[in-house]
């Protein structure tokens, strides 16, 4: 397996502080010798890190605006959610033109991609979805949560590809018919809210191969745009995407577009995993659909967007006030396979302890011998998030029982010079 | 081959219950126990839990896990079930209105951990307390 993550440590920054080990929510991340670590094989690159990180340490591996490459014709596809970083906007005509002006040769928006996507989901619910909770698979961030965590819920994901999947499809094919360029001379650039989209175009899950080229996130192409942009001047009429559409960047608006009654809505990484407990304890057996974003408030809450997700929400309602429904969807009666998942998604496993019952029973039984030693403070100073985390990587040999701090305390032999040399948090009461 | 656990179910702190199911299906899940195994186990664990806090006032689960079957036993010093029977009907239920409008209270609960469990037993003293022992066997 190829294990492309856009999450990364600058290793120079890092100074081993423990904030990212308890914030990661599939435990991925060990502080060792001062330096955090990701484990490829559970990052599902949310960005959580990103966030908390003091020292910037974390960040997204994202492409650079300089290296728009070797491309004839280059075509940006802004995520909705680009369009709630700007005050006082009421066209988002303003932003699009802007992109041109920059570099960009045209431009697509994701949200009509989203439309698109919209009206196939519509139309895959009804044939496939009966008694069944089908569980969105835009968020790149949630199928990779749910293929780590939630394997058993694999058979209720969307096999649909997102927006910005289908928006490169027919942004090459537009670009294609004008221009009589190869493909290999369009490049397509995703303006990205987050380092998972990133990871999904550079290492798509349940496709052979990507149609996007590359992604610069919102942050950094926001102060070019902003310099681009003016009232003074009539921007162009790029932009042809309704509510729907403009909508995918908040929580809500892509269930919203899938018009069923019922269904739920969750974001935010901590809500999105209860809900996904939930389902998987089949307590919500009534829903027809569950739309889940990793990050607060949807995508307009990623962590390479700029604004505040709520102010950037409220932004958006405002642009959205005076579109049509929806001016984009199917122009076939069936679903077009491309848009359809190549390759089926697979469990990785990564939560079992061993590959037979017998063998995992054993290493269990171990990891609570191990635990029984530990505090059960799940303090994090060991560099593990919690005790347990610690018992089982000292149950796999990767820690020792002296990397926690009391443990150590109790091996030091002379008492009274132990209780001098330890850290005022750590000693005993006086 | 086994693994026990053991957890003291409070029944003062109603937003923690479902704690300890939750704990045991995670464990099942990590042992690599067949998916069906693990839904059947959290369906009926999580019903069993959430009668202790209601009906009892708390009580203790003690869970042993071998590679051929889960085997839980609840127990309590509430005011135990007059008539099982009765109580293990569909739609029967003596929860109280606060819990009603969390969406409990459907009488649902016995008749699920029938249904989810290879085996079930309740022992219920009026006045003494309720001991009900569930077993779910490891489909492979
Ligand atoms: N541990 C217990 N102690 C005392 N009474 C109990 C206990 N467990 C169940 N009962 C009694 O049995 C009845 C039926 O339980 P059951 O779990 O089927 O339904 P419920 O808890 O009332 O509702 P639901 O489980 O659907 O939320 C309860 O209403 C209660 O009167
Ligand atoms: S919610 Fe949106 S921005 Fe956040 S990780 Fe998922 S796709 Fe990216
Ligand atoms: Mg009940």
């Amino acid at each position: 397996m190829d294990f492309f993550h856009s999450v990364r440590l600058d290793e120079d920054k890092c100074r081993g502080c423990i904030n990212c080990i308890k914030r990661c929510p599939t435990e991925a991340i060990r502080v060792r010798n001062g330096k955090a670590r990701i484990s490829p094989e559970l990052c599902i690159d949310c960005g959580e890190c990103i966030r908390i990180c003091p020292q910037r340490a974390k960040y997204a591996h994202r492409d650079k605006l300089e290296d728009f490459g070797h491309f004839k014709y280059k075509i940006a596809l802004p995520a909705p959610a680009l369009y709630g970083q700007f005050n006082n906007l009421d066209d988002t005509n303003y932003i699009l033109t802007a992109l041109k002006k920059i570099g960009f040769d045209d431009v697509y928006e994701v949200a009509r991609g989203a439309e698109i996507v919209s009206d196939a989901t519509r139309k895959w619910l009804k044939e496939n979805g009966k008694g069944k909770t089908i569980i969105s698979s835009a968020c790149p961030a949630v199928v990779r949560l749910i293929r780590v965590r939630y394997p058993k819920l694999i058979p209720n994901v969307l096999p649909m590809n997102p927006p910005m999947v289908e928006a490169a499809i027919q942004a090459r094919k537009i670009a294609k018919e004008k221009t009589g360029l190869e493909d290999s001379d369009i490049g397509v650039f995703f303006i990205t809210p987050c380092p998972a989209k990133i990871t999904a175009i550079k290492n798509p899950i349940c496709n052979e191969v990507s149609y996007i080229n590359g992604a610069f996130s919102i942050k950094d192409i926001y102060p070019s745009l902003l310099k681009k942009m003016s009232r003074e001047e009539e921007p162009e009429d790029i932009n042809n995407a309704g509510l729907i559409g403009v909508g995918w960047a908040n929580s809500g608006g892509e269930a919203a577009g899938v018009l069923k009654e019922r269904y739920l809505a969750a974001d935010g990484i901590e809500n999105v995993m209860q809900v996904l407990a939930e389902i998987e304890n089949e307590k919500l057996p009534d829903l027809e659909f569950v739309e889940l974003n990793a990050c607060p408030g949807g995508c307009v809450g990623g962590p390479l967007t700029v604004e505040n997700p709520y102010v950037a929400k409220a932004r958006i309602q405002r642009l959205r006030k005076y579109l049509p429904v929806s001016k984009n969807r199917l122009e076939t009666d069936e679903i077009p396979d491309h848009m359809m998942w190549e390759k089926p998604l697979t469990a990785t496993h990564s939560l079992k302890l061993a590959d037979n019952v017998f063998d995992a029973m054993e290493l269990m039984t171990k990891v609570y011998e191990i635990q029984a030693l530990l505090p059960g403070l799940d303090c994090g100073t060991c560099g593990a998030p919690s005790c347990n985390a610690m018992a089982k990587d000292i149950a796999k040999g990767k820690a020792e029982l002296t990397d926690c701090i009391f443990r150590m305390k109790q091996e030091m032999s002379d008492e009274t010079a132990a209780e001098e040399l330890i850290p005022a948090p750590f000693r005993d009461e006086e | 081959m086994s693994i026990k656990l053991h957890f003291d179910v409070s029944g003062d702190d109603f937003t923690r219950a479902g704690e300890a199911s939750g704990k045991i299906k995670n464990t099942l899940k990590e042992l690599g126990f067949n998916p069906e195994t693990v839904r059947n186990v959290a369906i009926a664990m999580y019903e069993a839990e959430i009668n202790l806090v209601i009906h009892a006032g708390g009580g203790e689960i003690d869970v042993e896990i071998s590679p051929e079957a889960v085997t839980a036993v609840f127990k309590d010093e509430g005011p135990g079930i007059a008539d099982v029977e009765k109580a293990m009907q569909e739609g029967f239920s003596t929860a109280p209105d606060n819990v009603r409008n969390l969406g409990f209270g459907a009488g649902m609960g016995l008749p699920n951990i029938k249904r989810y469990s290879d085996e079930m037993d309740i022992k219920s003293t009026v006045g003494v307390g309720t001991v009900m022992t569930i077993k779910v066997l490891n489909k492979q």
